[in-house]
């Protein structure tokens, strides 16, 4: 590890940011899913990055919980933008408002 | 050295590439550039069972999940057309709220720098069979201290396989469409060049 664990960090901390503009801003959820794949892996550098510095495992289990939650998480999602789409034909979330107070 | 600067560059650019492409399939490229380049940075963490996982898992099942929705959202007789985004009114103080965040986090791990420990004998070096981040000591980790989250692990997915098959299912959501008339779509027909001179 010869870059400085708060390099990898501070690479982390950027990323994870790029990924909130992303789902703040667009309406796309194709996209916005894309954007919280973004933040997943941002989280999974942290931890592994610190699990190189202590030499720990546990980081290394917690990153593989992290992509286990992050697939299971994805493929709940895009079932829900298909059912969406077929029974409404848009693709936009401002759009999908049925369950609104 | 070399490696994580080239590495943390392509990855900012590809994470910001998917953040404003137009097109969804444009997204997902740049997601799958992100995803390698984060399977790399692993390697240069001697996480190599993880960089391994993260090809697989993310490069090969999340995205072929993406592009086959997008392929399928795309097939229908209306174009794939999305609305505008929040762009005028939210992406500055988005920006700054992200860039305050950042500039917290950035500064408060670098105030508190972490010494990085050396991997000792014991823990073997990189390449070894029983390395520290290795198959065989990532898996023994998993499969005794850890054995519950593994095992919640299983449990989490199955629980997603069924919910996937409900809600996407040939039924729909609950079999509520077995109740409704299906939707025919109406398609133009398809005039030939011919049938149109001949008129």
């Amino acid at each position: 590890m010869s870059v400085a664990p708060e390099n990898y960090v501070a690479l982390s901390a950027v990323l994870f940011f790029i990924g909130v503009v992303g789902v703040i801003a667009r309406r796309n959820p194709l996209i916005m899913l894309m954007s919280i794949e973004l933040l997943f892996n941002a989280s999974n550098l942290a931890l592994v990055t610190y699990a190189r510095a202590w030499v720990d495992n546990v980081g290394h289990i917690f990153a593989f919980l992290v992509i286990t939650v992050a697939a299971a998480e994805a493929a709940i999602a895009l079932a829900i933008v298909v059912v969406t789409f077929r029974s409404r034909q848009f693709v936009d979330v401002d759009e999908v408002s049925a369950l609104k107070g | 050295m070399i490696a994580f600067w080239i590495l943390a560059l392509l990855m900012i650019a590809s994470a910001v590439f998917v953040v404003t492409a137009r097109q969804p399939v444009h997204s997902v490229v740049g997601l799958l550039v992100n995803f390698i380049a984060l399977a790399a940075m692993y390697l240069t963490l001697q996480a190599e069972f993880l960089a391994v996982m993260q090809i697989v898992v993310y490069s090969g099942a999340i995205l072929i999940l993406f592009v086959f929705v997008i392929a399928l959202l795309s097939s229908g007789t209306k174009p794939f057309v999305v609305g505008p985004d929040r762009a005028p009114r939210i992406v500055i103080p988005a920006v700054v709220a992200a860039v305050l965040a950042l500039a917290g986090i950035t500064l408060t791990a670098l105030r508190t720098p972490v010494t990085v420990m050396q991997t000792t004998a014991t823990n073997g070096t990189t390449g070894d069979a029983n390395a520290f981040g290795s198959v065989a000591n990532f898996g023994a980790a998993l499969f005794t201290t850890h054995l519950l989250p593994f095992e919640i692990t299983a449990f989490i997915l199955m629980v997603a396989v069924i919910g996937v098959v409900l809600i996407a299912g040939d039924e729909g959501p609950a079999g509520l469409s077995r109740r409704k008339p299906k939707r025919n779509i109406q398609r133009e027909p398809i005039l030939r060049q011919s049938d149109k001179v001949g008129r």
